[in-house]
């Protein structure tokens, strides 16, 4: 198991030697040591490489995967697994703000609690929170899941889209265009796979759904006057 | 964009090497603020109060020991560190020993019992060296390395500002409002030096602590009468407080352990602070006031 000490290598050699092992289709799982909150770690991956990081990372890491597995063994900075197409980012700690932001596909589980703007703009990621989620999060969200165990903060899924939101906990406000919508059997269908792939002990039942009432998606004849 | 660190130690034992951690933390926070750094450290108190003071001539020092005494009618130790000085004024000359000091054209960065307050244009590595910031021992500190958004790169732009007697701030972000404020407190007899919009949040918070408001009631302060982003640190004789604006997009993390409480922009100030792979590590949240005091 190839290990690298980033105490000890410069972060583009760190990125190049995964990338360059992840577009090879090694098979190796790669372990990174000491990364002390560096920034960009482990991003661009572009196959199906395993990568474990020991420690807490800083803005932007697992950015961009598409089909590698990344394993946080600490906290994330802001912007994590940021515009993911595909793979697994899977962080034992909390998240800090944006995180899964613009994410196309793949599945972001976060152990810990995330913060402001979760799957802020997300287009087609899963995210599981264990924990629970800060204000704006789901803003404008298009396409995907977004899974809390614990509770919500402000303006949950305001303008969104078609993304699903399932909270467990409380949510303390709904933001514009956003309601609680019924839970119909192909959701717990699709929340029971999300729950069992993220590791997460509950049980679909006891959450509620969460999306877009669609009354932002056509201009409203009666708010002519106030343009 | 900024970085700010602050360090708040639980245990006396670690008091010497203060300033040791807070420059590691301050430099490893560079990248976010080459501009100018600066640095608030709470030491022992003094027997009177402790003037941190600047002069980017050096023979403006020349002398300064005589002169105070000459105008006070004690002896006023002065202590030089590079482009600053600290001075023991006993407290009753305070006032004379303003009017002697804005006389000679010195500035002055801070007073206070415990505070002393050194800031420089340049990387914080070297405004760290020049003041023999690792040197400084102390209770605790919050430093600032600036990327200038509101007002110019210079000494008296850089952060922390101090609007009262060991009261300063940090901060990450921009006020918009600041010129509104900065009117509303001159109407209240309180005058800011600088066009800096972090000294109007300085001068605001130590205006509403002037009116009787308790630290963590200034803070909460802010977030009705500030506009604008910020993440603020408040450094205090008796230890520090944080407040993040609602919207929150400015950075911050906090580590506790048994001896310490530290905050930063980003964990990477935190990556050499001892015990840091066990310690408690949170974001505050928005909105919301943090405060540690002994």
């Amino acid at each position: 198991m190839p290990t690298i000490d980033m105490s000890k290598t410069e972060l583009r050699e760190v990125n190049a030697t995964l990338q360059s092992a992840a577009g090879t289709q090694a098979t190796e799982a790669y372990v990174l040591e000491n990364p002390r909150g560096s920034h960009a770690v482990a991003v661009g991956l572009n196959g199906p490489l395993d990568v474990t990081v020991k420690g807490s990372t800083g803005y932007y890491c697992a950015g961009m995967n598409k089909d590698a597995t990344i394993h946080v063994e600490g906290s994330a900075g802001p912007g994590v697994a940021e515009n993911m197409m595909s793979g697994t980012v899977v962080i034992d700690g909390d998240a800090s703000q944006y995180a899964g932001a613009t994410g196309h596909g793949g599945l972001l589980v976060i152990k810990g609690n995330a913060s402001s703007r979760c799957g802020i703009s997300m287009k087609g990621i899963d995210i599981v929170v264990h924990g629970s989620i800060g204000h704006m999060s789901a803003f404008m969200a298009q396409k995907g899941n977004l899974v809390v165990l614990g509770d919500a903060g402000d303006a949950l899924g305001d303008s969104l889209y078609e993304a699903r939101l399932f909270v467990r906990g409380s949510v303390k406000s709904l933001g514009a265009d956003c309601v609680e919508k019924e839970m119909r059997p192909e959701h717990l269908e699709i929340l029971a796979d999300l729950l069992a792939r993220a590791g997460a002990d509950a049980k679909p039942e006891e959450f509620k759904r969460y999306g877009s009432a669609r009354t932002l998606y056509n201009f409203n004849i009666d708010n002519a006057d106030a343009y | 964009m900024c970085g700010i660190v602050g360090l708040f130690l639980k245990k006396d034992e670690l008091r010497p090497r203060l300033g040791d951690m807070l420059t590691d933390m301050l430099i490893t926070m560079t990248d976010r603020g080459p501009d100018s750094a600066g640095i608030a450290i709470y030491g022992d108190a003094a027997e009177g109060l402790k003037f941190t003071v600047q002069s980017d001539d050096p023979a403006a020092f020349d002398g300064l020991a005589e002169a105070l005494e000459d105008a006070l009618g004690v002896s006023v130790p002065v202590t030089l560190k590079d482009t600053h000085a600290v001075l023991l004024v006993p407290a009753d000359k305070q006032a004379g020993a303003v009017e002697l000091l804005e006389t000679r054209g010195l500035r002055i960065m801070g007073i206070g019992e415990a505070m002393e307050i050194f800031k420089e244009v340049g990387l914080p590595k070297d405004v760290a060296e020049r003041f023999g910031l690792r040197q400084m021992g102390g209770s605790h500190g919050i430093g600032h390395t600036r990327m200038a958004t509101e007002s110019a790169v210079t000494t008296l732009g850089a952060h922390p500002f101090s609007t009262a007697e060991d009261q300063c701030l940090v901060h990450n972000g921009s006020l918009s409002n600041h010129n509104d404020m900065r009117r509303k407190l001159a109407k209240k007899g309180v005058f800011t030096k600088t066009e800096n919009d972090t000294e109007v949040g300085a001068a605001y918070i130590s205006s509403r602590i002037a009116e009787g408001a308790s630290l963590g009631e200034a803070l909460e302060g802010t977030l009705e009468d500030l506009d604008g982003f910020f993440t603020f640190v408040t450094g205090t004789k008796n230890g520090f407080g944080v407040v993040r604006d609602p919207i929150a997009c400015k950075p911050a993390v906090m580590a506790e352990t048994e001896d310490y409480v530290a905050f930063a922009s980003e964990y990477r100030a935190f990556a050499d602070l001892p015990g840091i792979e066990t310690a408690r590590v949170w974001e505050p949240e928005p909105a919301t006031v943090y405060f540690w005091e002994r």
